[in-house]
């Protein structure tokens, strides 16, 4: 079957190299045969790559472990929800997963411009179909996800325990969709380039598939946050890791050109800057892949030093290089009669807010390859900590709040100072009546930063709020419909606008649950035995007893602990430790079942106010010497005599009364982070729904076009 | 004033602006920066009290817990030369000997004291095994 795996990737490398040929060709006057095939290609090589996703895919379900990456990353007792997603923990898989997914897209987008932007698509076609090219040529020659081994072995090493986690198998998928997605609009800005069609049309055209990679990337960064969260023992969500920013970086300069090609389609302003930002969006999911691939940062996931290092920054090179060249060449058509008539106009905040965005990604980019740019300029590699990311994403983000609330309600062009007042004298009071009641009544004021960000939050969400109440408004006054009806009618007329409005609203909550968690958190480390406890933030935590746990899969040692506030009880929590054998037999028969990988189990009482987090790391050296013990004695044993002995240091270890170290955390507002994640994502998904207006529009503007054409043949 | 010259006294402004934040910016990142040293560049030239991230592996047969306390001594990745560490918090789930590690402290007294919650654990490669082809 992994011969089988093999040619399918050959045929995939072949379809793609030919499907770019055939573009080309189609591209400069061979004919519109040529592009119709280049076409067909496409479709075709997302149907091989699904194949090959398949045969891989059923490879992990059967535990086949002749293939090398199924033994490598899976085990019989790997449970099926992973197997199956057990594909994309390695690099190999993932790439696999990169380039299916840019099938699927690419195929997408080419029979939805169908017949449309007749220049562009071969062009696009053949950006996509080259590096589609790239991304097979990798998994011809360079690291295959169909290695075989010639005697496979009984069991597979299982998937690293680190990523048994729900969120952490859709992180992957997530984030690379969001990557791979971006390809579209950058691939027809290439071609609007090419053959000098500057005008909206190809930001139009691929409007929809900015969206949809954005809103992945979203999801994924969130989803990535939430496993750091819930899954590592440390208690946070972001600790400007390389490849947390890594995916932040496209993610900033994406929203950018989200905004700004609004700009281009209403005004016909911006368009160097646009093909700039998608051009710069796709390279930084590029840096984004390769980061994450090579280790040359240091960083929890740089999984060792990698082979595809090079290609990558070959391709990013010719990449920023070629597109560089393109714009220069193109400017004197990227050129635009408008200017900016006035700073009070949406196009100007638009613009602020660009820059706002822009800036984010420097800093953040600066600070990621800092190690690097102090090496070349010192000699000395050095780094950057938290506290310096902060120093400068803090005002960043706290501008970038204000800026949703006050952008979307300006006019195009100009607005006068009466319309400002107008517009904005409710938000700005409720702003002011939420500054005056935290700076009372909480103690909010202890950070002026985040009590800032809470302001403009509130200032954001009542804009927000106002736009609709206005758009229900006027509605009625034109229909006899109820507020609710009202509502939604409203926002089928105008879903992109209102989409918008909502997810401004969510990422103001996001940030005001990431203000206030790091702003106002407490935290403990304690070390107790049984029956002792610990206070942290005004609650009362007691450690009850422990806890034990044996399975086919691991060994889990816990605790139950008694969570009170003035004497009630809140939550009992069971923080434990999970540990997963390990296939070293050198640690002993016994032993191998401790010094294997070893997880934290988070003890989480979630609310919305604030979560109660708790994590442990169990002492075990009582048991050290019955480890010592059963190694010796049980060298020749059975399996089932090895496993009694694990049962039994398992209950030993609950009757010794073990010292455990924990870390206690009271975290406000942490569920605002993952609530406003999903108001976000409403939003997103208001703005992405096929409008049937839209569609009606769209048909009906055909018809109009072929009349037009046969009045025009018959007066000929 | 003519509007285009107000446009370019504008661009003027803005580019300014952009370009002292850019460079603070980048002197405070000089600034804030840790230095990264191997085991024996810190036993070479290392200053007492001075901030550095301490990179290398985890010497075998090293670690020991001592109440909330780990001790464990960071060897380069290629040589001998190692430094014992005093680190407490939060230790990450793939810390283990052998591993790759990073951790943020000061030398005091031949002894590389570890800020707290400093230490990261790179992922293990050993879920690569050598057997597959």
């Amino acid at each position: 079957m992994t011969t089988f795996g093999r040619g399918l990737l050959i045929v995939a490398l072949l379809t793609a190299l030919y499907a770019a040929f055939a573009a080309l060709r189609g591209a400069r006057g061979g004919g519109r045969e040529w592009v119709v095939s280049s076409r067909r290609a496409i479709y075709a090589l997302a149907a091989v790559l699904t194949a090959a996703v398949i045969v891989l895919e059923s490879a992990f379900v059967r535990s086949d472990f002749s293939f090398g990456l199924v033994a490598d990353n899976s085990s019989t007792t790997t449970p099926t929800f992973y197997k199956l997603t057990a594909m994309w923990s390695s690099q190999s898989g993932s790439l696999l997963l990169w380039v299916w997914v840019l099938s699927l897209f690419s195929a997408g987008v080419l029979f939805a411009t169908k017949r449309r932007l007749r220049e562009i698509v071969p062009w696009a076609t053949a950006v996509l179909a080259g590096l589609a090219t790239f991304f097979c040529a990798l998994l011809v020659f360079k690291v295959s996800p169909f290695t075989s081994i010639a005697n496979p072995p009984t069991e597979g090493a299982g998937l690293n325990p680190l990523l048994r986690h729900p969120s952490m198998m859709f992180h992957p998928p997530m984030l690379y969709s969001g990557y791979v997605g971006f390809a579209i609009p950058f691939a027809f800005a290439i071609g609007a380039l090419a053959v000098r069609r500057v005008d909206a049309e190809w930001i139009r055209a691929t409007r929809r598939f900015s969206l949809i990679a954005w809103t992945f990337l979203s999801i994924g960064i969130l989803l990535g946050a939430r496993w750091s969260y819930s899954e590592l023992g440390w208690g946070g969500y972001w600790g400007w890791d390389p490849v947390e920013n890594a995916s932040l970086m496209p993610w900033l300069v994406g929203t950018a050109f989200l905004h700004s090609m609004i700009v281009q389609e209403k005004r016909d302003m911006l368009k160097v800057w646009n093909v700039s930002l998608i051009a710069g969006t796709f390279t930084l999911a590029l840096l984004g892949t390769f980061l994450v691939r090579s280790g040359i940062l240091d960083s929890i996931h740089a999984f060792g030093a990698s082979t595809v290092g090079g290609w990558f920054l070959g391709l990013i090179a010719v990449v920023v290089a070629g597109t560089a060249a393109l714009i220069v060449s193109r400017l004197p058509h990227l050129r635009s009669e408008r200017r900016i008539d006035s700073l009070l106009s949406r196009e100007a905040f638009f613009l602020l807010n660009n820059l706002v965005l822009v800036g984010l990604c420097f800093v953040v980019f600066w600070g990621t390859f800092f190690p690097l740019i102090s090496e070349a300029v010192t000699g000395h590699k050095a780094s950057v900590g938290p506290p310096w990311f902060d120093r400068y994403t803090v005002p960043l983000a706290v501008a970038l709040v204000l800026l949703s609330g006050i952008g979307p309600l300006l006019a195009w062009r100009r607005v006068t100072l009466a319309q400002v007042r107008r517009l904005f004298a409710v938000p700005a009071a409720i702003a002011l009546v939420t500054l005056a009641g935290l700076a009372l009544f909480t103690d909010a004021s202890s950070s002026p930063a985040s009590l800032v960000l809470f302001t403009f939050g509130a200032f954001t969400i009542a804009s927000v709020a106002g736009e609709f109440w206005r758009g229900i408004r006027a509605r009625r006054l034109v229909s006899s419909e109820g507020p609710g009806t009202a509502l939604l009618s409203v926002v089928r007329r105008n879903r992109r606008r209102y989409g918008g409005y909502i997810v401004h609203a969510g990422i103001a909550v996001v940030l005001i649950g990431v203000a206030a968690s790091s702003a106002f958190n407490h935290q403990v480390d304690v070390r107790l035995v049984p029956g002792q406890s610990a206070d942290v933030g005004g609650y009362h935590v007691r450690y009850l007893r422990p806890t034990s746990s044996v399975s086919n899969e691991k060994l889990a040692f816990g605790a139950v602990l008694d969570v009170r506030k003035d004497g009630k009880r809140v939550a009992l929590l069971r923080p434990s430790r999970s540990y997963f054998p390990s296939l070293d037999m050198r640690m002993g028969p016994i032993g191998r079942f401790f010094g294997g990988e070893s997880t934290s189990e988070v003890g989480l009482k979630a609310g919305l106010r604030r979560d109660i987090w708790t994590a442990m790391q169990p002492d075990l050296s009582a048991l050290q010497p019955g480890i010592r013990a059963g190694n010796k004695q049980l060298a020749n044993a059975g399996p089932k005599a090895q496993a009694f002995a694990i049962a039994f240091l398992a209950t030993s270890y609950q009757q010794k009364s073990p010292a455990a170290t924990f870390r206690l955390i009271v975290n406000p507002m942490v569920t605002w982070i993952w609530l406003g994640g999903i108001i976000g994502l409403g939003g997103a998904l208001v703005a992405l729904w096929p409008s049937a207006l839209a569609s009606r529009r769209r048909i009906t503007s055909l018809y109009a076009a072929r009349l037009g054409r046969e009045l025009s043949r018959a007066r000929a | 004033m003519d509007p285009h010259r107000k446009r370019s006294i504008r661009l003027a402004i803005a580019l300014g602006v952009a370009v002292v934040l850019a460079g603070a910016l980048i002197y405070t990142s000089f600034s804030a920066a840790t230095e990264a040293q191997q085991p024996s560049q810190l036993l070479a030239s290392g200053k007492q009290g001075k901030s550095y991230e301490l990179t290398g592996t985890v010497a075998a047969g090293s670690v020991r817990h001592q109440g909330d306390v780990l001790l464990f001594r960071v060897r380069d990745r290629t040589g001998s030369a190692s430094v014992p560490v005093r680190y407490t918090g939060e230790i990450p789930d793939p810390f283990r000997e052998g591993r790759e590690v990073i951790v943020k402290g000061a030398l005091s007294n031949g002894q590389f004291v570890a800020e707290r919650d400093s230490l990261v654990t790179k992922c293990p490669s050993k879920f690569k095994k050598k057997n597959s082809q």
